[in-house]
This record gives structure tokens, C-alpha cells and sequence, in this order.
């Protein structure tokens, strides 16, 4: 056995098959959703869940994997920038919103901040853990300057910001509901606001209104934490 | 779709040099969205240039997260440590931030929608 994946391992580790097989999971985890419509099963945990114990099997490092599909973590870039052109089809439903976005925006990120931290240290976490914690709610570059701004490990920002937009991505919508919210505004802005890209990806889902809003909440969002985050150190 | 991704390239690249101007604390690809809104916005490029691409990659973004989310193997060690801290902490904040933000919103929305009927 260990022979054979001797064998078969330089193939596998090949840019080729690691993205194919990103593709190809990914797929299928689309096909599952549609299928079961069971929220739990979004395509990107579908994928993680069938691909890390594939690299784990296989003995393909993690660097390896992301090496040979940086490409796909190299569009988050670009997929972000496009928003701004989604946003421009939507202009006219935020008209006369800008206070209110801005307003709920910040709103949210003091309680974003504030919450994440104080049940980490009810929950006995140490400074260095509620440092990476704080900035969860924002996209991976701002929160990695964040963390690391303020004494917290980047890639344990950058775990956790996953972990939020994981999260977020999957009870948003659900919470939506169950508060019942109405406003397609205040559906995509909470979306992007606690989930960044990943809950954009799901507001986007719910409508081309939703996931413009998100895209801006992402934005928002970042400015609003960067520049609320040294005042929450007080609290670590 | 040439014109299109050349477009976005384009704005990420005048984003993130920007970023390096006010000293990185807002990423290039947030400062490139504003930028391309501000640009179609003043009509300095077409909306059709960028349409297609902009909406077929917008649509699939979830998939551009597969490599740093399969990434938490690497910190399964780190997070394990202090699991019940961060889980709780992550799940307690998410919620409060998303029904934080969705209500402020809707309140606004609501208390405008009731000026409008009175004024009527």
C-alpha cells in the first residue's frame, strides 16, 4: 500500500489533479446542496470534508496542496473587486440608506468585537487567543494586520476568520429568518458585516440586492474594526 | 471577457497600491471594489466591459475559499488546545453581529417608511 502511494504521490501532487480535484469536489458538493437542500451540506465544507482526509491519506503537505491551487485563493482578490460592479447595478436601492448602513455597520462591529472577546475570556482563552479572535468578522488581510497589530498569531486570525465566514455563512440565513427579517438591505448587510466574503457568497444566493449590500458591508466592516480594535484592547 | 478581467486586474492593482499609500489597514481588493463602483459610477468605463466577468465570478466566490479552509488542518493542533473557547466565542459573536446589523437596518428602514406616511 505505502508503495503504491509512493508511486502515485508525484501525480496527485501535480497542480492538474489538486485542482481538477478542488473543482470536482466542489461540484459534487454543489450537486449534494441542490439535491438534500440541507443547509449543513454548503459545497465549500462538502469540499474540505472529502479533501483534507484525501491529503492526510495521501501524505501531501498542506503547502503543496496550496501551492498547486494558489490560483483559486488568488481570485478572492479580483472576486472581491468585482463586487464593486454589483454594487453599481444595485446603486439605486441604497440611495438615501447611507446612514443607516453606516450606522448598523458600526453598531455591529462594536458588538462583533466585544462579544467574540469577553466569551473567549469567560471561557478562560489568554490574551494572545482573544488578540487573534477580535478581528474575526473581516477579510483575511485586514484581520491578519489586525491580530498582529495587537499581539495575536496571523494565522490563527486567518483560521478563525474562516471559521467565522464558515459559521456565519451557514446560521445567517437561518437567523435571518428566525428574527424575522423583511429588508433584503439588512439581510445582506448582517451577512457581510459578521461573514466577510464567505457570507457575501451566501447572500449572493439570496438575491443580487443581498450579496451587493454584503459586498459593501465587507468593506465597511473592515474600516469600521481596523479602527475600533485598539480601544478593544483594553478588554484582553 | 478580456476586456472585462483586464478591467478588474486593472482596479485590484490601483487598489492595492493605494492600501500601501494609507499604510494597509484597508486590503486592495476592498479599495479596488470602491474604485471600480467610483469608476462606472462616473461613467469612466462601461458597464458592459465588466458584466460578465464580474458576474460569474461574484457568483461563485465560495469556491476560492476551498485552499485556506482545507488551510485550518494545518491549526487543528493550535485551535483543539482551547476548542470550547473559540467555538463558543465565534458562534456567540456571529449571531449577535448579524442580528445586530439586520435589525438597526430594518429599524431605520421601518422608522423612514412611517415618516413618509405621516408627511402623507
Amino acid at each position: 500500500m505505502n508503495d503504491f502511494l509512493n508511486t502515485v504521490r508525484p501525480y496527485l501532487s501535480t497542480e492538474i489533479f489538486l485542482l481538477a480535484l478542488v473543482l470536482g469536489v466542489f461540484y459534487l458538493g454543489i450537486i449534494i446542496y441542490q439535491k438534500t437542500k440541507i443547509t449543513l451540506l454548503q459545497p465549500l465544507l462538502t469540499a474540505m470534508v472529502i479533501i483534507i482526509p484525501f491529503l492526510i491519506f495521501t501524505g501531501i503537505d498542506y503547502q503543496t496542496f496550496y501551492q498547486n491551487t494558489r490560483i483559486l485563493n488568488f481570485m478572492l482578490g479580483p472576486s472581491v473587486v468585482a463586487l464593486g460592479y454589483v454594487l453599481y447595478e444595485q446603486i439605486g436601492h441604497i440611495k438615501g440608506n447611507v446612514i443607516s448602513i453606516l450606522t448598523a455597520v458600526f453598531t455591529g462591529s462594536v458588538v462583533g468585537i466585544v462579544s467574540v472577546v469577553l466569551l473567549a475570556k469567560l471561557f478562560g482563552a489568554d490574551k494572545i487567543l482573544m488578540a487573534s479572535l477580535a478581528p474575526k468578522s473581516v477579510t483575511t488581510p485586514i484581520a491578519i494586520s489586525l491580530a498582529e497589530k495587537t499581539g495575536g498569531v496571523p494565522a490563527l486570525a486567518a483560521a478563525f476568520v474562516v471559521l467565522c465566514g464558515i459559521f456565519g455563512g451557514l446560521v445567517g440565513p437561518i437567523v435571518l429568518r428566525r428574527i424575522g427579517v423583511k429588508s433584503k438591505i439588512a439581510k445582506g448587510l448582517a451577512m457581510g458585516s459578521a461573514s466577510h466574503a464567505l457570507g457575501t457568497a451566501r447572500a449572493m444566493e439570496m438575491g443580487a440586492l443581498e450579496g451587493a449590500i454584503s459586498g459593501l458591508a465587507i468593506g465597511i466592516m473592515g474600516i469600521m474594526t481596523a479602527l475600533l480594535i485598539p480601544f478593544a484592547e483594553n478588554l484582553f | 471577457m478580456i476586456r472585462g478581467s483586464f478591467y478588474i486586474l486593472l482596479f485590484y492593482f490601483l487598489g492595492e497600491m493605494l492600501s500601501k499609500l494609507i499604510g494597509g489597514f484597508v486590503p486592495g481588493s476592498v479599495l479596488g471594489m470602491v474604485l471600480l463602483f467610483l469608476a462606472l459610477y462616473f461613467k469612466v468605463i462601461k458597464p458592459e466591459s465588466v458584466k460578465d466577468v464580474a458576474t460569474s465570478i461574484t457568483k461563485n466566490m465560495a469556491v476560492f475559499f476551498v485552499p485556506a479552509g482545507v488551510g485550518l488542518m494545518v491549526y487543528a493542533e493550535l485551535v483543539s488546545k482551547s476548542l470550547a473557547a473559540i467555538l463558543v466565542a465565534i458562534a456567540g459573536s456571529t449571531i449577535l453581529t448579524i442580528i445586530t446589523v439586520a435589525l438597526v437596518q430594518e429599524n431605520f428602514e421601518k422608522r423612514r417608511a412611517k415618516n413618509k406616511e405621516l408627511q402623507k
